[in-house]
């Protein structure tokens, strides 16, 4: 069971794929909008890092996942 | 010795400096609260000092301070407008707080005390509980609207309202999580390329450690600016998502 979890937790760390992905687009997009028009890209930098917020969010929700599996595992 | 020197997780200790048990609880004086307290005597000194001898055409040390005022107050008056001039000093307190305590902890040997979830969870807590409140209190039931979006269809809108709740339910944990995930990840990844140098001492003697440690060094160079970087950019997510809740407090259902 011990060797389960251990196993578990590095699955949950797959997550963190999907948060890279995310944050990747969104910082990626920025950049391409920021290049077309420039003087539109400070207005947007608060949207920019709210939205990166967000998305790595669920990234971490798998590190916690990963942490409870390790640190209190079920069972 | 080594143990020490390469453990990633050994900075992470939180040690009594002295023992105080009031009532059967330990309220011992810690390494994280006294780096915590080091933290608020910092910024308060800062601006005692800066503005001690305020002048309208500031000084370089009252730009300083001017600056660092303006900067959170920008973030408020971009995400709320006129009706986030009340919440200022919070926002303000919250920035200074955590920008000081990440970069408290960049210094060697120091105590990183927002590494800790006891610490950020209290923070995104407060938060949380705060725009509950102030959301009750400035539109009374009318705050539910939080939890339902306007201009969607009535045939997805139970759907909606659904992931909006946990949503909502979700923001201290992702809150205080992602502070304390970052500031975790990144002192281990720190201490991980750091313990690279001894590890290659021992391997490989000391002249070829030296040597090889010429390798590493970019690298942990470039990792301690990469943890600035954060450091300063956690801050200031907590302090924009702190004010992106308290507009659903202020104008529920306005997203």
């Amino acid at each position: 069971m011990e060797g389960l979890n251990l196993i578990a937790a590095g699955l949950a760390c797959v997550a963190m794929a999907g948060a890279g992905i995310g944050v990747g687009t969104i910082f990626g997009n920025y950049l391409q909008a920021a290049i077309r028009n420039p003087s539109a890209a400070q207005a947007q930098f608060g949207n920019l890092i709210f939205g990166f917020a967000v998305t790595e969010a669920l990234g971490i929700f798998g590190f916690a996942i990963a942490l409870i599996l390790i640190y209190a595992p079920p069972g | 010795m080594l143990q020490v020197a390469t453990d990633p997780m050994h900075q992470f200790q939180v040690t009594r400096l002295f023992d105080l048990h009031i009532g059967g609880v330990d309220i011992s004086f810690t390494n994280s609260a006294l780096f915590m307290v080091i933290g608020v005597l910092l910024i308060i000194g800062f601006f005692a000092w800066a503005l001690s001898r305020p002048q309208t055409v500031p000084s370089r040390k009252q730009s300083l301070a001017e600056i660092w005022y303006g900067f959170v107050a920008g973030i408020v008056k971009d995400v709320n407008h006129e009706d986030g001039k009340p919440f200022v000093p919070l926002v303000f307190t919250i920035f200074s707080f955590i920008f000081v305590a990440n970069m408290l902890g960049m210094l060697p040997n120091a105590f990183t005390s927002t590494s800790h979830i006891v610490v950020t969870g209290t923070m995104a807590i407060f938060t949380f509980l705060l725009v509950v409140v102030i959301g009750v209190w400035k539109n009374g039931f009318k705050f539910l609207k939080v939890f339902v979006p306007s201009g969607v269809p009535w045939y997805i809108l139970w759907f909606v309202v659904i992931i909006e709740i946990f949503s909502f339910l979700s923001r201290p944990l992702s809150l205080g999580m992602r502070l304390f995930a970052n500031m975790l990840g990144g002192h281990v990844a720190l201490k991980v390329f750091a313990g690279f140098v001894p590890q290659l001492i021992l391997g490989l003697g000391f002249i070829g450690g030296a040597m090889a440690t010429v390798l590493v060094m970019p690298l942990v160079i470039g990792v301690t600016a990469l943890e600035l970087l954060v450091a300063f950019l956690q801050a200031y997510v907590f302090a924009i998502l702190t004010c992106v809740y308290l507009n659903d407090a202020l104008h529920p259902g306005g997203h």
